[in-house]
């Protein structure tokens, strides 16, 4: 099994016994810039010339087809189906694209895909123009991600030498080459369809589909469009075959997945786990669970568009439709895990700036709603939620979830949707009582002194703001008013007297 | 066909239309706003929502084809709850200041908000604010209005192939602009006006002329000159709700005459003598002198784009002045010599289809002894706003003569109008002129007709002439991409920068007052007002017109005189504006 090396060397350290390396399985196991390393230690190319010599373009589309793999991108479509759609198509000039336009905060799956294991990237591409019928390959990456550039420049002039790209591949009839284009790093040019337009040299703004790139993709012509880690993914099923890869998942989502999990958890990092390992494996076996004995409080799955999950769905076994169900996503894969320490009004507030403030502004619901969205959500941060915020933020979620024309704004919503559903008395505490129980809303934190106070004066002499006062060996105060809550009073006191709260009846005190 | 459902009836609609061209067939107008006939689809605004059987989401019914068996619902509580949060959502962002606008009462995004019956401002969040550009003496951009519905960047890019504006900024910082968040004025843009008339909003206006020249009107000092062009005629009953297709040339003079014009000359005059400039000049160049093709330069907004994009093409452009420099020349040196009056005291003011005629009232070029010939340029929408604001009601009032002697034309200034229509001036006169005999059919009929491009020929003396005409810029790219490859192609060229020729100019009214996008069938209805007149003229070429044979006896000589280049004519240079890779001309 190609799967065998990574787990014969690392496997018995748990955060990588647990994992399941299809995607990854030659990064850090091979020199990404040394060809021969792939080819001779790894089966590179094995899976090319294989297609090549045994297998007609309609074979190779029906094992992918017949193997379940679905694009790892974040949506799940069947990727067999995407190739069919593609190979179906009668213009002699065709597309295949690879997405490694990976924008979310955080994430570095498709980067490290890239870095580790170029050529497998290149296979994959290769297979899926032989299937589809393309001779033109195109890598759309993010200019953030130097290194994997170079290493695909490398991989592309190596490959060339060999006779893996270019015209009359390994002797055959079938012509391709690969050329890369440089994102400027918008995160909706990950969105397929934006991703064509900048590739077009257009601003990068999503098309209505119908038509889908595979009709009409990159300057009008069929293409197939997957994400870095679906391609990588290609010659592994072509290598071991369809059947040993649907072994692998869940009844519908088949073979593994990467996800960079970070957060407040002791292993942060890559994983790739085979799908239906439940969210508890990943956090508590591979990751090891929270640091510092903190609690547990949430996990947000699906980079920033994705949605928070609690405890109770911590045996969910992670599949695109149980994710769904659950009220998350799959996306490309970010895992990000919350402590107690963490506002989830706070985090909700921080996704959707991000997604505003990525919006393409094409669309209104997306570009306007979001915005609105952002607005309460501050006002709610900052202590000054309304009665009904919540059920606006709901009203304008659902619209834009609905009406919105790309993935970006049809998920956006996601974050503050799945907060409020699974922890709505923390908006009600914002809003009712000007509480955040995690004490991470700044203006509704205030600081003040308890009876552990000894009147050693340090706070006094920290304060900036001349807010704290008291005589020598006498309780100290702090005068909120002045307070401008920079908390340095509270680092400085030895003695624990100072105390950080929020809400209104702390206030009172 | 194929059968859908719309709203639970079924019905029978042709394969591969959207589903809101099917709900049209149905009889439903669902309600839309970035959508526009003419372009290519969006898909932004998000308004035309409708609910399909089946699928997860709401779809776009502008962009969605119908499918077999499709089960489209365009009206239910959800569709139209989404579909008001959606207009909500844009007029939260958008000046609640519909007394104080322009567009009042004539803006499409008001008329959605009733439509979908928004009845308050349901989110009180912050609102963009943006600098107006007013820079240009053309087009105003107030971007605190702009809902970027895209209609203009489409436009602007598609049908005029200029690409001088288009989205910039993201999220919510996202507007329209020409590129490096320059103005108008000194960015590439043809000041065609096409955005305006296809912005639904107060967004993108033609700089407006109207209080200075009311207050012209009220200085009793000056000597009040007008002149109005063909195509506003054929489309300013339409500010006043009429259906276009009548020609309202004698109730115009009237009108101008009761806003308080001393003098109302008529632009289809110098229409005439720009044919007799142009047809001399052509033959000319027929005859060895000048370069081939030759191409008309009536279009101020074609003025502009030649000069940035076709440096190369200046030795074929026809250095006539467009019909109204020349007339505003003839008013400040021959008729103020007629009248004794000093040139500094007549105030000259025109009324233009177009925006672009208020860049070149401005050109510097167009000076003659250093005074301005035009004083202001004016659209038909700023003429139909003046009227009204003076409270004259243009199908009330009787029509009137112009006056004498600038204010006969024949038919051949009329038809200048449309596209085609100064080729087929030109021909008619040019083809006397070079043969000296009458010529049989003067309606030449290729040049005629709302194609794109349109070709023909005509024996003129021992040559046959090759033409062409095209209309909307980017029809002249296609065009004049042939002629940088072949010079032989063709004899004589016109352009004309908008579609359908100046009855399309980017001056003119909006569609169903403001309420809906424009239609081309409104083109053919101005058009036919226009060739109906010329039909039942009694003199319809311009080489016949008694005027213009007395103009030339007492004042200018004979056509390229020396007095009609000072007076007539112009040259022109190679400008590169921020935002072109100047480019050496073959």
């Amino acid at each position: 099994m190609i799967t065998d090396k990574f787990k014969k060397n690392f496997g018995d350290i748990n955060f990588f016994g647990k994992q399941l390396r299809i995607a990854l399985r030659n990064c850090g196991m091979i020199d990404p810039e040394n060809i021969y390393d792939y080819i001779y230690n790894a089966r590179g190319y094995e899976a090319l010339s294989k297609v090549l010599t045994d297998m007609k373009p309609a074979e190779v589309v029906e094992e992918i087809k017949k193997s379940g793999l679905r694009g790892r991108g974040g949506a799940g479509f069947p990727t067999g189906l995407k190739w069919e759609f593609t190979a179906k198509e009668t213009n002699p000039e065709k597309y295949v694209v690879c997405n490694a336009d990976e924008g979310d905060p955080g994430a570095f799956m498709d980067r490290s895909a890239i870095e580790g294991d170029p050529h497998s990237v290149i296979e994959g591409m290769l297979i899926g123009g032989y299937a589809v019928g393309a001779s033109k390959g195109i890598i759309y990456i993010r200019a953030e991600y130097p290194l994997a550039v170079e290493r695909l420049y490398k991989a592309f002039d190596a490959a060339r030498n060999e006779g893996f790209l270019g015209k009359n591949i390994l002797g055959s009839d079938f012509n391709f080459d690969i050329e890369i284009r440089l994102g400027a790093g918008a995160f909706v040019c990950g969105e397929e369809t934006a991703l064509i337009n900048s590739i077009e040299g257009k601003r990068g703004m999503p098309r209505p589909r119908p038509p889908f790139p595979a009709v009409n993709g990159v300057f009008g012509k069929p293409t197939l469009v997957n994400n870095v880690e679906t391609w990588a993914n290609i010659t592994a099923v072509i290598i071991e075959g369809a059947d040993w890869f649907s072994s692998i998942g869940t009844e519908k989502s088949k073979g593994t997945k990467v996800f960079a999990l970070a957060g407040k958890i002791k292993n942060t990092g890559l994983v790739e786990v085979p799908m239906g390992t439940t969210l508890r494996e990943i956090v508590y076996d591979i990751g090891g669970g929270i640091p510092n004995g903190k609690r547990f409080k949430s996990v947000q799955t699906g980079g920033p568009s994705g949605g928070c999950l609690t405890e109770k769905f911590l045996d969910t076994k992670i599949d695109y439709e149980s994710l769904a169900a659950a009220g998350s996503i799959m996306g490309s894969g970010g895992m990000i895990i919350i402590d107690e320490d963490s506002c989830m009004v706070n985090l909700a507030k921080y996704f959707i700036e991000f997604t505003q403030s990525e919006s393409c502004g094409k669309c209104v619901p997306c570009r306007e709603g979001t915005k609105r969205m952002l607005e309460i959500l501050e006002r709610i941060t900052n202590g000054e939620g309304k009665e009904g915020d919540i059920e606006k933020l709901e009203r304008l979620g659902n619209v834009i979830k609905q009406a919105s024309l790309c993935g970006l704004g049809q998920s956006a919503p996601n974050p503050v949707l799945s907060t409020i559903k699974n922890f709505r008395t923390e908006y009600e505490e914002h809003i009712k009582l000007k509480k955040c129980r995690a004490n991470a809303c700044e203006k509704l934190v205030n600081y003040y002194v308890t009876d552990k106070c000894v009147g050693c004066g340090a706070c006094k002499r920290a304060c900036p703001a001349g807010a704290i006062e008291g005589s020598l060996k006498a309780a100290h105060k702090i005068d909120l008013a002045k307070c401008i809550k920079c908390g340095r009073c509270y680092k400085t006191c030895k003695f624990g007297a100072i105390k950080k709260d929020s809400g209104i009846r702390e206030i009172m005190q | 066909m194929i059968k859908v459902h719309i709203n639970g009836r079924a019905y029978d609609v042709v394969e591969n239309i959207t589903i809101m061209q099917a709900a049209t067939m149905a009889g439903y107008k669902i309600p839309r706003l970035c959508y526009h006939p003419k372009l290519s689809f969006f898909g932004g605004c998000r308004v035309c929502i409708v609910e399909v059987e089946g699928m997860k989401n709401f779809v776009a019914s502008c962009t969605f084809p119908v499918k077999e068996g499709m089960k489209i619902h365009t009206n239910t509580e959800a569709v139209r709850k989404a579909r008001k949060e959606i207009v909500e959502l844009i007029l939260d962002n958008h000046p609640q200041d519909c007394n104080i606008c322009k567009r009042n009462g004539i803006c499409e995004l008001q008329n959605l908000a009733r439509v979908v019956g928004v009845e308050e401002r349901a989110f009180e969040g912050e609102r963009k604010s943006y600098e107006k550009d007013n820079a240009s003496p053309c087009i105003t951009n107030n971007q605190e209005k702009c809902i970027l519905c895209g209609r203009c960047v489409r436009v602007c890019s598609e049908i005029q192939n200029i690409n001088a504006i288009d989205f910039t900024g993201r999220g919510i910082n996202t507007r329209i602009s020409p590129a490096f968040d320059i103005s108008f004025k000194d960015s590439v843009c043809s000041t065609c006006g096409q955005c305006v008339n296809v912005c639904p909003t107060a967004t993108l206006m033609e700089h407006d002329y109207i209080k200075e020249t009311f207050e012209v009107l009220n200085d009793k000092s000056k000597i009040k000159v007008v002149q109005i062009a063909p195509s506003v005629r054929a489309a300013i009953g339409e500010y006043f709700g009429i259906k276009p297709g009548k020609n309202w040339e004698k109730e115009t003079a009237a009108a101008l005459r009761k806003l308080g014009f001393d003098y109302v000359f008529d632009t289809q005059f110098t229409a005439d003598l720009t044919i007799m400039e142009e047809a001399s000049e052509f033959l000319e160049r027929l005859g060895g002198k000048g370069e081939l093709p030759m191409i008309t330069s009536c279009s101020s907004a074609w003025m502009k784009a030649m000069e940035q994009f076709y440096p190369d093409l200046i030795p074929n452009v026809s250095s006539c002045r467009s019909p109204m420099s020349m007339m505003s020349s003839i008013i400040k040196t021959y008729f103020a010599d007629k009248i004794g009056a000093d040139p500094k005291n007549i105030v000259s003011v025109a009324f233009m289809c177009c925006v672009a005629k208020k860049y070149e009232a401005q050109r510097p070029e167009l000076m003659v002894d250093g005074m301005r010939m035009t004083d202001y340029a004016l659209t038909t929408r700023e003429l139909g706003w003046m009227l009204k604001s003076a409270g004259i009601n243009l199908p009330d009032i009787k029509g009137e003569e112009f006056d004498s002697p600038l204010g006969m034309s024949s038919g051949a200034g009329t038809i200048f109008g449309v596209t085609g229509g100064v080729m087929e001036a030109a021909l008619r006169t040019a083809y006397e002129f070079a043969t000296g005999k009458t010529l049989g059919d003067i309606d030449i009929l290729s040049a005629r007709g709302n194609q794109g491009i349109k070709e023909g020929k005509i024996d003129v003396g021992q040559t046959e002439v090759r033409f062409a005409i095209s209309h909307g810029l980017g029809n002249a790219a296609k065009l004049l991409n042939e002629v940088r490859k072949d010079k032989n192609k063709y004899h004589f060229i016109e352009i004309m920068a908008c579609p359908g020729g100046c009855i399309g100019g980017g001056g003119q009214p909006y569609a169903g007052l403001g309420s809906e996008p424009f239609d081309v069938s409104l083109l053919k209805l101005r058009a036919s007002a226009l060739y109906d007149s010329d039909k039942t003229k009694m003199i319809r070429k311009s080489h016949e017109n008694p005027d213009i044979k007395k103009l030339y006896d007492e004042f200018l000589g004979k056509p390229l005189s020396e007095k009609s280049h000072k007076l007539l004519h112009t040259h022109y240079k190679p400008h590169t504006p921020k935002g072109i890779i100047p480019k050496a001309g073959k």
